[in-house]
């Protein structure tokens, strides 16, 4: 088994899952259960000010979207920080974490933007014995209409300036929660670091309606015949969330500012994928409240495998996929594949042909007997057939080699060269 | 006073009533609209595809599959019904491992196709259980058109012919419409009285009228309606039985396999049904699995299937042997009948044993008995009563003078399955549609 022991800014876990600042983080009987499910940290869901708590909506919270067997694909919510007194959460989070010395315990604090109110919720959260705080500046729905969550989050200066307040008035270490629904990812991150962030954590939920009901015509989830927008996570989010983390991984003004990557990570797999782009550890939430808390023993077991298999240790697995995310005018366009049909794999179904017919390059022909071919005279190599088919790799990219002949283009392979130096582009620069 | 699986002889009540009743309840219960959709989320929507191909009233699978998983089972329907007027009682009786699931692609992928024929009875039973009819005649052309024979091929070719405005008029002999979906599957494939329930439904595109009781040759004469409609449509089925040719075939105790299925369909009290102790079935086919299954589902205690040739030449699929061997049937194959013993009833049957080699089937001279009191032959039914203009090939109808059409089992082209029915009497409709408006 390899060592999965994880130590995030200075915050040391069994395991690099954490269970993001959510429903399930919400109270103390949850978060025994997830530190005893095998949690390696938990951040706490988000405190306010002292006062009279928040309060949510007596309907529905949640809206979905599914997938094939009803396989839940993504969930959207409308619910707000904790709606339970500042003084029980802080109780329960110093009894569960004097019993879970070895387990990460963060705080999710979202308090108005003036430096008193930071200021009086660090001073009230200091005896808890927290590892660290991370600020939400991120939730995209009902708060951010009160000028917090992501009204901060999409404002880089308020970033800086909250920030600043935290590092001021706090010893812990402090990460900064980001919201997706802004136009460069990179801002608020250089903010969080200007402001003196220990971290970044990435991806909030993204502003969504799920669904439409035809009969009442309202948004789901729905609210005695309305809606409002919610925030969007759960699988279909990931490939947003992978980007964003990438975005700030790999930007030369925060490079090597650690990231908890956050945005549908649903299994091992995912998790590795969030740490090969540069995060140091994941935080879940939409798969342990569609599964429940056992899911991250497959976590456990399957990052373990992997890195046994690899022979590499976890830090060694993050950020190893950064140097490859480049720019598309990087891209070499003398890198040529073919689709190839394997005819034993091939069930017949046709939905390549379809596709390729319908909506592509005409590269498939079918045959007698529903035999499907690639003509690669015609074949692009866009991928479309390989994603339709239902069979995993029946049909594969297959790479010409160098000094092989493009059927397409009748031209050979050749070294690499990409756009900057493509005679189509009126701004090449000469290649020497 | 009551009988068991043991009593000696033909006789009735064999089993409880409640027992009866649960042997006779639906064979493939409705998917009910959770396992639908998910069993609609299997359909890969192929390019083209090959259970379209596989079935005769080519029917668009994948699209009414994939209105079912939108919750749209009504359009799902539709969809079907475009196709296949009884694709209610198709869904039920048609050997789909033979046809559309067999040639579905997950079958190839994982021997585990997608549930056509039940994803189709969910559209269909939804659709109907809403009342009305999905579909409207065009306006009337003042064409009328006989249609002889009430079965799949007669009531899909009337039901075409009305909707595009012509008046249709069956002459059916029997005293209900529905043919063989009336008199001759299985009990427990149509539950609930189904056959007729369909027929009512497909009538309420109006412009049909039945005539019940009423034989071609014996009542009416093809010159009489040639002479009295615009053109005539021949769905008489195959209306006699093929003998045994075995010694003491008359005898009592031995009948007809058909009559016996359709008897059985007809009697709405099934412990008033007799059915004997040692019952013998030969024949291959399905009207053979049917008849052995139904008698042990009543309680006979020894059913054999006899059948000639070698098992894989038994026009019964693979899944239904299974049925019938699950349900305790025995079958015994290479294996010919030669004579039927027994003083005035049948006590046993003699069977010789057989080869079929390259020069045909032979006996090989070795022989034995089974034990029989009730035996039924269902060793193929035949053509009867075709009029004299038709010309008869190979046992089926084969040409017809013009303005006279024909289809289903009367005809070749196809097995004789309802859904290959249904597909002539729909082609043979638009055939009259074309010819009397062109």
């Amino acid at each position: 088994m390899a060592n999965l022991t994880s130590n995030f800014i200075g915050i040391k876990s069994p395991n690099p899952f954490w269970l993001a600042s959510a429903p399930p983080t919400d109270k103390e009987y949850n978060v025994r259960r997830a530190y005893e499910a095998g949690w390696g940290g938990v951040v706490w869901k988000t405190l306010g000010s002292e006062g009279p708590p928040v309060v949510n909506v007596n309907g529905p919270r949640y809206g979905a979207i599914w997938g094939a067997d009803r396989r839940l694909l993504g969930l959207n919510n409308i619910e707000l920080i904790t709606d339970r007194p500042l003084e029980i959460n802080l109780q329960e989070i110093k009894s569960v974490k004097r019993d879970y010395k070895d387990r990460a315990m963060i705080i999710s604090l979202m308090v108005p933007c003036d430096e008193e109110s930071w200021k009086d919720i660090l001073h009230r959260i200091e005896d808890t014995e927290a590892d660290g705080v991370e600020l939400n500046f991120g939730c995209p729905h009902g708060m951010s209409e009160r000028g917090m969550g992501a009204a901060v989050g999409q404002v880089p200066e308020y970033i800086e300036m909250v920030t600043r307040w935290v590092k001021q008035y706090s010893r812990m270490p402090c990460i900064v929660k980001l919201t997706p629904n802004i136009a460069d990812i990179r801002k608020p991150a250089e903010a969080a670091l200007r402001g003196g962030a220990d971290a970044v954590s990435l991806i909030n939920t993204i502003n969504s309606i799920t669904s439409v009901d035809l009969d009442l015509f309202s948004p789901e989830p729905m609210i005695d015949g309305k809606g409002a927008h919610g925030g969007y996570c759960g699988p279909a989010v990931k490939p947003i969330a992978l980007n964003m983390v990438a975005e700030i991984a790999r930007n030369p003004e925060t490079r090597g500012l650690p990231i908890s990557g956050i945005g549908g990570v649903t299994t091992w797999r995912d998790a590795a994928e969030f740490m090969a782009l540069g995060a140091g550890n994941v935080q879940v939430c939409t798969a342990a409240m569609t599964y429940g808390f056992k899911i991250v023993q497959e976590m456990i077991s399957g990052l373990s495998q992997y890195l046994d298999d690899k022979q590499i240790g976890l830090s060694d697995l993050v950020g190893r996929a950064v140097p490859n995310v480049t720019d598309w005018n990087q891209l070499n366009l003398n890198y040529v594949t073919k689709a190839k049909i394997d005819p034993d794999a091939c069930i017949s179904c046709g939905r390549c042909f379809a596709a390729c017919e319908d909506t592509s390059h005409q590269a498939i022909a079918m045959k007698p007997g529903r035999v499907f071919e690639v003509i690669e005279e015609e074949c692009v190599a866009c991928n479309l057939c390989v994603n339709v088919c239902p069979v995993e790799d029946c049909i594969t990219m297959v790479e010409l080699p160098k000094g092989a002949l493009d059927k397409r283009t009748g031209k050979v392979v050749t070294d690499y060269a990409n756009w900057t130096t493509h005679p189509n582009n009126p701004s090449a620069q000469a290649a020497e | 006073m009551s009988n068991s699986p043991l009593t000696p002889g033909i006789v009735a009540a064999r089993l409880p009533a409640e027992k009866i009743a649960a042997h006779f309840s639906d064979h493939t219960p409705a998917l009910d609209r959770h396992e639908a959709h998910v069993a609609a989320d299997r359909c890969y929507f192929c390019h083209d595809a090959p259970c379209i191909t596989a079935c005769p009233t080519s029917i668009d699978i994948p699209l009414f599959i994939r209105q079912i998983a939108t919750g749209t089972a009504e359009a799902a329907a539709r969809t079907i019904w475009e196709s296949n007027i009884l694709g209610g009682m198709c869904a039920r009786v048609c050997p789909t491992e033979t046809l559309c699931e067999e040639a579905c692609v997950r079958e190839a992928a994982e021997g585990k196709p997608v549930e056509i024929g039940r994803l189709q009875r969910f559209a269909t039973d939804t659709a109907m259980a809403r009342g009305g009819h999905p579909f409207t005649r065009a306006a009337s052309t003042g064409k009328t058109v006989a249609v002889v024979g009430a079965g799949p091929a007669g009531l899909a070719c009337a039901h075409r012919l009305a909707l595009h405005g012509h008046d249709v008029v069956i002459y059916e002999r029997r005293a209900k419409a529905g043919g063989l979906n009336e008199f001759g599957i299985a009990s427990y494939k149509s539950t609930h009285d189904f056959a007729q329930a369909e027929v009512d439904w497909l009538l309420r595109i109006g412009g049909i009228a039945i005539k019940t009781g009423v034989e071609l040759g014996r009542d009416v004469t093809l010159a009489d309606l040639r002479r009295d409609h615009d053109a005539v449509f021949l769905g008489i089925g195959l209306g006699g039985v093929n003998a045994l040719r075995a010694e003491g075939e008359d005898k009592e105790g031995v009948r007809d396999a058909v009559d016996f299925i359709a008897e059985l369909r007809q009697t709405s009290d099934l412990t008033t049904l007799p059915v004997g102790r040692d019952v013998v079935v030969i024949g291959g086919g399905m009207t053979a699995v049917d008849a052995a299954v139904q008698s042990k589902l009543l309680g006979a205690q020894n059913v054999t299937i006899v059948y000639r040739r070698g098992q894989e030449k038994m026009s019964a699929s693979g899944y239904e042997q299974d049925h019938a061997t699950s349900a305790g049937v025995r079958i015994i194959c290479n294996a010919a009948p030669v004579a039927v013993h027994g003083n005035g009833s049948v006590r046993e049957v003699e069977f010789a044993y057989t080869v079929d080699d390259p020069d045909g089937l032979k006996q090989t001279g070795e022989t034995f008995r089974l034990k029989a009191d009730q035996v039924f032959k269902a060793i193929g039914q035949t053509l009867t009563g075709a009029p004299d203009v038709a010309t008869v090939e190979a046992g089926k109808i084969a040409h017809l003078p013009a303005g006279v059409w024909a289809g289903g089992d009367c005809t070749g082209g196809g097995e004789d399955l309802t859904v290959t029915a249904v597909a002539q009497g729909r082609d043979a409709a638009e055939s009259i549609h074309s010819s009397l408006m062109g």
